[in-house]
């Protein structure tokens, strides 16, 4: 069983801490960087991480 | 009619009751009811045939149409990839697939039944013939115990203690007792995962049965049977809503998280402990002999 896992966005309330090449949704507050998430898993069908407290990513799995 | 009319009836007849018998739609829904069923019928049908009438064709010293049974050989080899292949297609609309290794197996055992089916009819066929009725009637009878024996393999009771436990978190990881199951984000979906979610662990009572429970597709159709049995808190768009088996990588423990739409802890126990071992994923390392002596 081979899985492609992708990060297919990061979403984020300290852009310092993160670059690269998925899309980067910087948040303002914990419940915003939540709901944002939250939208984003229902919209690309992947899962949202929590990586840290101030870091979510979506990945496809 | 001649004097082989009746036994090559009777060879057909026990042999197509074989099948029948043999073929049952259960929890798995497959064969699907009618449709599937009929194909299996006439496939049968063709296997009793081709068993009996090796019979006669013996007596007759038609020793070459005895070749027409590496036919029936490929023929059955064919329902074994049609098996594979429709079962292959339907996996990828379940909300949890059966697994390549479930699918495998059951093709096998599809296969495995005609077999046992020619068999069956050749034995009776001869029994009628060489001997009378009566005699056939309980050679037919043997048969088809003979059969049923064959084709009820084993349960995973046999090989794991299936235990409840209370899925939990730590932060973000979800874990069954000490098995990391998975990273949830959203605040959401845990609560969602613990009204929901059950965990079992299974605890491998030898060291085959490490191995055995080990293997991914032998996890996947735990997953299966559970999910199909209780139904599953998931829809397409939920890819977190996933029930997963991890392993414990130090004993070999492994922990079942299942999401159904029943909670019904005794019930979801006794589906786990119902759940064919795979031959496919079954191991045996203690057969071998230096295993055995020294270790």
């Amino acid at each position: 069983m081979t899985h492609e896992k992708v990060i297919l966005a990061v979403v984020t309330t300290n852009e310092q801490k993160v670059a690269g090449g998925a899309p980067i949704f910087t948040c303002e507050t914990k419940e915003e960087m939540e709901r944002i998430a939250a939208n984003l898993e229902a919209i690309l069908d992947g899962i949202a991480h929590e990586l840290s407290e101030q870091l979510f990513i979506i990945v496809k799995h | 009619m001649n004097e082989y009319t009746f036994p090559i009836v009777y060879g057909i007849v026990v042999g197509v009751i074989t099948r029948l018998y043999l073929l049952r739609t259960d929890y798995r829904q497959y064969p699907t009811y009618l449709h599937g069923r009929t194909i299996h019928i006439a496939l049968s049908v063709i296997a009793a045939g081709l068993g009996t009438i090796a019979v006669p064709a013996i007596m007759e010293k038609e020793f070459t149409a005895i070749t027409f049974l590496a036919l029936a050989a490929s023929q059955f080899r064919d329902v074994r990839n049609m098996e594979r292949n429709t079962l292959n297609e339907l996996d990828q609309y379940e909300l949890v697939p059966r697994g390549k290794t479930y699918i495998e197996g059951i093709a096998i055992v599809f296969e495995g039944r005609n077999y046992l089916v020619i068999f069956t009819s050749f034995f009776s066929t001869l029994a009628y013939l060489v001997w009378d009725t009566w005699v056939a009637i309980i050679v037919s009878i043997i048969c088809l115990l003979v059969a049923r024996r064959f084709m009820t393999g084993n349960r995973l009771k046999d090989i794991v203690d299936v235990e409840y436990v209370k899925p939990h978190f730590e932060g973000a990881g979800l874990y069954v007792d000490n098995i990391y199951i998975m990273n949830i984000g959203l605040q959401a979906r845990r609560e969602e995962i613990l009204r929901y979610g059950m965990g079992f662990i299974l605890k491998p009572k030898n060291f085959n049965a490490r191995l055995t429970i080990a293997n991914l597709g032998q996890r996947q159709a735990i997953l299966h049977d559970v999910s199909t049995a209780l139904g599953v808190y998931r829809d397409s768009g939920t890819p977190a809503l996933v029930p997963l088996a991890k392993r414990d990588l130090d004993d070999g423990r492994v922990g079942i998280f299942i999401l159904p739409q029943i909670n019904d802890i005794e019930k979801a126990k006794k589906i786990i402990e119902n759940v064919p071992m795979l031959e496919n994923a079954i191991r045996m390392p203690t057969k071998r002999k230096f295993m055995k002596k020294g270790e």
